[in-house]
């Protein structure tokens, strides 16, 4: 995902000049190489310094540029959350702030490298927009959508690298809409980002047991589509949501709002990150299923 | 250099100082508390930017220059300037702090003339360095000035956007400290010793800097206008909290407070005396 990040990106620059890339000696790989060669003097390197990376995004941002801030996710949100917070929120400036590797995706590098509670954190910033693609096609879209976007700042979570393609059959990428990957009508499994492949295997396996299954990618976060929500629970018998983050301010605690709202009598069951640190090593789908998740325990529950 | 101003007149500047201070202290009589005394303290920074150094903007445009305070608390004398050159009016800071106002206690970007929306401490220097790559990358002149608070420099991202701005050689930034050796808990050079000096860290960190009296307009010209441009300029501007205004003086309260009668009709006296 963050090389169909950087070669989005690179088409983008290429086409506009105001799009500048902050980076934090974590730079994207694929294209950036021809984005650093071609457009030097809108490619800046502040290392180790993520503070100072949101700063000067805000900076250029108040002079008309359109900006890129990129690292890995903890330390694009949480570090600087106070410049996040107040020169790109407070101020409404259109920056992108791509938090890569998000969710449990550096699976053995330990807590202080896992982002279980970004979508909370950054949706309680008001005017923040977050767009979470599921696939990296979905990627090519958000970004392109980031690079002319002029409402305000944005948290682009995306994932590493070898994430399959699952948009093939889908309706168009549209922002604050749900995309449904496949339309079904039993069961729906809201869900987003790169835990999107878990989900469509889940699907799979629904499907095999007879079921009609909608895949929905809820890739925009906030302003979350209510609407498209609300329909998805009153349009199916059974609603299942699947994410890669923890139970407060994600997708499960927005979709039991709207489900409340409008007074839903779907069956809903939902499957979190625990509102607790990882201690455990291993691969992202065993750290998963450390937190309950995995296609057979998400099966077995939804039964 | 690019300045506003060829010729400079030290008693200019120097009336035009008490002028803004006597405005502060006139507003203070509307509002139960202000930052007065950090105000007075870079009374003449502020007014050398907005008169000495920003080239004055064409007929219904912007300055091509920039000034972001970074000690958003210091801002009364950005608005009184503000006010002078007709950029806020005088209904808006009678209004300060008013439910039908728009000016508080800290600048809020999209009012008349604010660039940023400071407050918090740190957040002022990184700001500056991205309006300067974009003057720069958009192939474009403008200058762009700031004054920071000496307790902000404690703040590690200060020290980032430091060394981010020497390092891209961004010599089209001028910042002012506002060294008044004062913060909430006492006195920069009590508390923090291995603050100072303060030049030294400037200067090993790739900047430009100078050491002036922050409250003599003339060293404070002659500073910038003597700079090379070829390094961002910092000028560590040796000033006094609450200057202008004698009980005020390096006396702790005066941080955030409004004077009551008595106390304003002495301010008043002292600063007539002064012009």
């Amino acid at each position: 995902m963050r090389n169909t990040f950087s070669e989005a990106l690179y088409e983008e620059a290429t086409k506009n000049t105001d799009i500048y890339l902050v980076v934090a000696d974590i730079s994207p790989a694929g294209s950036m190489s021809k984005f650093t060669t071609e457009y030097p003097e809108r490619f800046i390197n502040v290392g180790v310094a993520e503070q100072s990376m949101i700063g000067i995004a805000a900076g250029l941002a108040l002079k008309g540029k359109q900006p890129f801030a990129y690292t890995i996710a903890t330390f694009s949100l949480y570090r600087p959350f106070e410049m996040v917070r107040d020169d790109l929120g407070y101020q409404n400036l259109p920056v992108t702030v791509v938090g890569m590797g998000a969710g449990i995706i550096y699976s053995t590098l330990g807590g202080t490298h896992h982002t279980q509670e970004d979508i909370a954190i950054a949706g309680a910033i008001p005017n923040m927009q977050i767009i979470a693609p599921c696939d990296p096609a979905e990627c090519t879209d958000a970004t392109r959508w980031c690079a002319t976007q002029k409402n305000g700042p944005v948290y682009l979570r995306i994932g590493k690298a070898g994430e399959p393609i699952l948009t093939q059959d889908a309706e168009p990428w549209e922002f604050g809409k749900i995309r449904y990957l496949r339309k079904g009508s039993d069961v729906c499994i809201l869900t987003f980002g790169v835990i999107t492949r878990m989900a469509a295997q889940v699907a799979d396996e629904l499907t095999k047991q007879g079921k009609s299954v909608s895949l929905v990618s809820v890739h925009t976060m906030k302003p979350i589509d209510r609407d498209g929500i609300a329909k998805a629970l009153s349009n199916h018998k059974q609603v299942i949501v699947i994410e890669e983050h923890a139970p407060q301010g994600g997708l499960a605690a927005q979709t039991k709002q709207i489900a409340w709202d409008t007074k839903a009598t779907c069956r809903l069951d939902t499957f979190s990150l625990q509102d607790a640190f990882i201690h455990n090593y291993g691969s992202w789908e065993d750290l998963l299923d450390a937190h309950g998740i995995s296609v057979k325990k998400i099966l077995a529950k939804v039964a | 250099m690019l300045l506003r101003n060829s010729t400079f007149d030290p008693a200019v500047a120097r009336a035009r100082a008490t002028k803004y201070r006597r405005r502060i202290l006139d507003m203070s009589q509307h509002v139960s508390a202000l930052h007065i005394a950090g105000a007075y303290s870079c009374t003449e920074l502020v007014d050398a930017i907005y008169n000495e150094f920003m080239r004055p903007a064409p007929s219904g445009g912007k300055s091509p220059d920039t000034f972001l305070i970074s000690k958003g608390h210091g801002c009364m004398i950005q608005y009184v300037i503000l006010e002078d050159h007709g950029i806020l009016s005088k209904n808006d800071l009678d209004e300060y702090c008013t439910p039908q106002g728009i000016l508080g206690t800290h600048p809020d970007y999209g009012n008349p003339g604010i660039e940023a929306s400071t407050g918090s401490l740190g957040h002022g220097l990184s700001m500056v360095v991205g309006m300067a790559l974009a003057e720069r990358g958009s192939k474009r002149d403008g200058m762009i000035y700031t004054v920071l608070s000496d307790g902000e420099v404690q703040e590690g991202s200060t020290w980032e956007a430091i060394l981010m701005a020497s390092s891209l050689k961004l010599g089209n930034i001028v910042a002012f400290i506002d060294n008044n050796d004062f913060q909430s808990l006492g006195r920069t050079s009590e508390t923090h010793p291995s603050f100072y000096p303060l030049v030294d860290k400037f200067v090993a960190f790739g900047w430009e800097t100078v050491e002036v009296d922050g409250h003599d307009p003339k060293e404070i010209y002659e500073a910038v206008k003597n700079r090379s441009g070829a390094k961002p300029f910092m000028v560590v501007a040796k000033t006094t909290k609450g200057k202008g205004v004698s009980y005020m003086e390096n006396v702790p309260m005066w941080h955030y407070r409004s004077p009551n009668k008595a106390e304003y009709a002495q301010a008043v006296a002292e600063l007539e005396k002064q012009t």
